[in-house]
C-alpha cells in the first residue's frame, strides 16, 4: 500500500477519511502506530507470536469499529485500549487457570527501592553503541512487573499524559501515578548499576 | 519537616512539575539538605530522559506484510 502522499496529514483528518471508507487513510494510520502497538503488545505478552496476533487483532477491530471512535480522545489512545484488552485476553488464555489483569494485586509501595545511591557519569549513554544502549534499556523495562511496565511504556516512552494512560489502561489516575513512580524508581535502580560514576560505588550491591 | 519517604512519594509529581507551589518549595528544600534524595532525584530525571521518545524498533517486514494482508482481506469484505 503506497501511502507516501498521506504522511504529512493530520491524524484527525486521516480518521475522518478512514471513516468514509478511505482504505489508504486507514493504512496510513496503521503505518504510524504499528511499531508502537507491536512494542506495547510485546511488553505485555512477552511473547512475539502473541504480540503479532495482538497487533493484527487490534487493527482489524479498530477498522471494524471505527464508527464507534468518538474523537474525544486521541486515536492512538483508543487503539492502545483495544491492544491492551487483546493482550490481556491472550495472557488469560495462556494461563487459563488464573485470571490476569493489569489490576492484579501489587505491593503497595511501602518498599520503594532506593538502594543504589550513586551519581551517574556525565552522558553515560555515550559509552554504548545505539544497539547496546537499546538492548540495555529494553531489558531493564522487561524486568518490571507487568502492571508497572505498561504504565511506564505509555507514560514515559510513548509520552501519553497521565490521564491518557489511565484511559488507555482502564486505570484510575492515582493508580497510574503510583505505578509510574515505582516503575521509574525501579528503572533508576537498575540503570544506576550500569551508569554510575566509577569510584561512587561504595553503596553498590548492598 | 519532610522525611525522605515523604519526599520519594512526591518524586514523580515533582519531576513532572505537577505539584503545587507550596509542596514544590518543601521538596526543593529537602533536596538541598539531603544528598541522597538529591542523587535519587537527579538519576531518576536522567532515567526518564533516556527513555523518553525512544523509538520502537521498526516492525519486522514479515509481521507487517501479514498485518497488511489481513487488513486488505477485511477491507475487501467490508467494502462489498
Amino acid at each position: 500500500m503506497a501511502v507516501s502522499s498521506l504522511t504529512g496529514i493530520d491524524e484527525s483528518a486521516l480518521v475522518a477519511q478512514a471513516r468514509e471508507n478511505d482504505t489508504r487513510a486507514f493504512a496510513e494510520l496503521v503505518r504510524r502506530y504499528e511499531s508502537k502497538i507491536f512494542r506495547l503488545a510485546q511488553h505485555i505478552t512477552q511473547n512475539r507470536e502473541d504480540a503479532e496476533d495482538v497487533l493484527q487483532e487490534t487493527f482489524l477491530k479498530a477498522y471494524e469499529h471505527l464508527d464507534q471512535f468518538q474523537g474525544q480522545s486521541k486515536f492512538y489512545t483508543w487503539i492502545v485500549r483495544i491492544a491492551v484488552n487483546q493482550a490481556l485476553m491472550k495472557l488469560r488464555r495462556r494461563k487459563s487457570d488464573k485470571s490476569v489483569s493489569l489490576d492484579e494485586s501489587i505491593d503497595t509501595g511501602e518498599d520503594t527501592v532506593t538502594r543504589e545511591i550513586a551519581a551517574w557519569d556525565e552522558d553515560p549513554e555515550q559509552r554504548y553503541s545505539r544497539e547496546e544502549l537499546g538492548g540495555l534499556l529494553d531489558s531493564a523495562v522487561q524486568s518490571l512487573a507487568p502492571p508497572y511496565r505498561s504504565v511506564f511504556v505509555l507514560r514515559d516512552i510513548d509520552d501519553l499524559s497521565t490521564e491518557e494512560t489511565a484511559e488507555a489502561l482502564g486505570l484510575s489516575v492515582p493508580a497510574v501515578k503510583s505505578r509510574l513512580l515505582r516503575a521509574r524508581l525501579q528503572l533508576r535502580e537498575k540503570l544506576t548499576r550500569t551508569f554510575k560514576r566509577k569510584g561512587d560505588d561504595a553503596f553498590a550491591y548492598l | 519537616m519532610l522525611t525522605c519517604k515523604d519526599f520519594l512519594k512526591e518524586l514523580s509529581d515533582y519531576l513532572d512539575e505537577a505539584t503545587d507551589r507550596e509542596l514544590r518549595a518543601k521538596l526543593e528544600q529537602h533536596i538541598t539538605e539531603c544528598p541522597n534524595c538529591w542523587v535519587i532525584t537527579d538519576t531518576t530525571r536522567k532515567t526518564i530522559k533516556i527513555y523518553k521518545g525512544m523509538e520502537p524498533y521498526p516492525i519486522p517486514s514479515d509481521v507487517e506484510s501479514r498485518l497488511m494482508r489481513a487488513l486488505e482481506k477485511k477491507m475487501a469484505a467490508k467494502g462489498h
